[in-house]
């Protein structure tokens, strides 16, 4: 082996070996009580050689991580039909399956997939389509199959071909920590090191777009907030304040940014206009102020103060400049996320010690705890509300889970070493 | 009375020119006694200063080791940024040793892991502007102080329940 040919295969390893470490993989705890059952067949390849990636199998663990199906094993197949003619519904009946989803997968420049869904029971086509994109996309394309099909059968749109943002933190005992800001598809496959520091990373949040991301870092060894563009690449410092530089968390027209910024003396939050750089102050109080959460109306904000003694959620009414308490169960409520409905809205709360994560109702103002475990935190709900993302203790060590916003499914996602922490669940990707 | 006043200004001078006759016969051994007496009191000027500067040095140590005894960590209670009695004891001995020096210091706020991460930040800010407030008001100019917070991101004991909390609800003095 010649040295540049070392270098290279010394690279590829390094780079093996900073995605395992923040390779998560998914365990369910807990699924509905009476999953569909379906049975995804492995789609047809066209092409030469071995398919690129096996698309009916990201479709399985797709549809099965959702909690709401129970999909047949392959090796209980009799066959793998890949087109109408070649399925024998008495054979799909006989393992109790109710739809059968079969495809076809060519490349020519792009990838297409081509694939259609039947109804067992009655012998009949649901629906067929078509993806098309980058080979290098696959993983991405299969997951827009499971949209398609979970929306079939849920009246839910999918949220499966988007991605999340995570920190992991390796322990050093001997000195600084190790803080990685990763990007991984939905269901932590492909995991990308956005940055490596040994500074603490905070805080990720998406653009509305999910084209940009912004996130807090202590590598100038004080906090401030970055952003980045997730296709370029360039990174820009938004603050450089003293004190606090914290929460960012991007308006839903995507033009401002609201933050928390101590320069006054105390937390506040502001809203930075992203094309001026101008900040507005928006609270004004010696309390602190933190953790802002838009309403997608963007008419509000939602955020945590401990104004009334004990942390609790407010809303900020940006019309008016009027605030309004907005939880009053329980002495500590913090964090707030809402779903694109504005309607529900996901919390930290404290319950005899512990911290849960709950959902609140805007309208019916119930409260409903969703998780069990003792030290839940930073609740990220996915783009069609049906999940919420959290992070919390499993053992000794920090892991991500996820839990239905109704609370029936329940899974977790464990990362090979190191703590996981932050999830932030990106909006519909723009296609 | 006058006359009285004449006599006594003519006994002065009299009196004035006999010394300084008598001077004069002794002149070469009175300056080597004058110089003698000169270094001596240089070298117990000199000795007077570097004992001086040696006490202030031991002065300085026996600070900058009751500093070191009292440890650069105040901690606090859960949820609470209130200075503890131990802890202001604690900083009165880096109070008394920056008094005597010009040095900079950085705070740097802690909390557990319990409660939102960025709820913490902020209450590790408070814990920081505590102990900032505590030394400004003994003394310590505020453009010497710097404050960070680090929240909930730093912990000094990983694992949980309070033996471990108790460790990283801190602030820290650098």
């Amino acid at each position: 082996m010649n040295r540049f040919s070392q270098v290279i295969a010394g690279f590829a390893l390094l780079l093996a070996m900073s995605a395992a470490h923040a390779q998560l993989t998914i365990e369910i705890t807990q699924g509905v009580d009476n999953p569909t059952p379906i049975a995804v067949v492995p789609f047809a390849w066209q092409g030469a050689g071995t398919a690129p990636e096996d698309i009916a199998g990201v479709v399985n663990s797709d549809l099965s991580r959702s909690g709401q199906f129970s999909p047949v094993d392959r090796r209980d197949m009799l066959g793998f039909p890949s087109v109408q003619k070649d399925i024998f519904y008495r054979d799909w009946r006989a393992l109790n399956t109710e739809y059968i989803l079969i495809g076809r997968v060519s490349i020519a420049g792009q990838m297409r997939i081509e694939y259609e869904l039947y109804d067992v029971t009655r012998q009949t086509q649901v629906f067929s389509a078509v993806e098309e994109g980058s080979p290098n996309e696959a993983r991405m394309l299969a997951h827009r199959v499971s949209d398609r099909v979970y929306e079939q059968l849920t009246g839910i749109p999918g949220a499966f071909a988007t991605r999340l943002l995570y920190v992991s933190v390796t322990r050093n005992p001997t000195g600084k920590d190790y803080y990685r800001l990763t990007l991984a598809d939905s269901d932590g496959a492909r995991p990308i090191v956005l940055l490596e520091s040994r500074e603490p990373v905070m805080s990720p949040s998406w653009s509305p777009d999910g084209n940009q991301i912004a996130y807090v870092s202590f590598e100038t060894s004080r906090p401030a907030v970055y952003r980045q563009d997730l296709r370029t690449g360039a990174r820009e410092q938004l603050t450089n304040f003293r004190g606090l530089n914290s929460s960012p968390a991007w308006s839903p027209d995507g033009n401002s940014m609201a933050m928390v910024l101590s320069k006054g003396g105390n937390p506040d939050i502001y809203i930075m206009n992203l094309a001026t750089k101008r900040l507005t102050q928006i609270t004004r109080h010696y309390a602190i102020d933190t953790e802002p959460a838009w309403m997608p109306d963007g008419q509000s904000l939602l955020f945590t103060s401990d104004r009334g003694g004990r942390p609790q959620i407010y809303r900020y009414n940006l019309r008016t400049g009027n605030t309004d308490r907005v939880t009053f169960e329980g002495n500590y409520n913090a964090r707030a996320r809402v779903a694109q409905d504005g309607r529900n809205v996901v919390l930290v709360t404290q319950r005899s010690g512990q911290f849960h994560i709950a959902i609140l109702d805007l309208v019916t103002e119930r409260t409903q705890v969703l998780t069990s475990t003792a030290l839940d935190e930073s609740p990220s709900i996915a783009p069609n509300g049906s999940m919420v993302l959290y992070a919390t203790k499993y053992g000794d060590r920090g892991i991500l889970a996820a839990v239905s916003v109704d609370g029936g499914v329940k899974f977790r996602l464990p990362a090979r070493d190191g703590d996981v922490r932050e999830p932030a669940w990106s909006p519909y990707m723009r296609r | 009375m006058k006359q009285f006043a004449v006599a006594g200004k003519v006994m002065t001078l009299l009196f004035t020119a006999a010394f300084l006759v008598a001077c004069s016969s002794s002149d070469t051994k009175d300056q080597e006694a004058a110089a003698a007496a000169e270094a001596a009191a240089a070298a117990a000027a000199a000795e007077a200063q570097r004992a001086a500067a040696a006490e202030q040095a031991e002065g300085q140590m026996r600070l900058q080791e009751a500093a070191a005894a009292v440890g650069n960590v105040f901690y606090f209670e859960f949820d609470s940024s209130t200075l503890t009695a131990e802890a202001q004891r604690a900083l009165d001995a880096h109070i008394a040793l920056l008094q005597g020096t010009e040095k900079t210091v950085r705070l740097e706020g802690h909390t557990d892991e319990r409660g939102t991460r960025d709820y913490n930040m902020a209450l590790g800010e408070r814990r920081a502007n505590s102990v900032r407030d505590y030394m400004v008001v003994n003394g310590v100019a505020s453009y010497r102080i710097e404050t960070v917070s680090y929240g909930e991101e730093q912990p000094v004991a990983y694992g949980s329940g309070e033996t471990n909390w108790v460790q990283n609800r801190r602030v820290e003095l650098k």
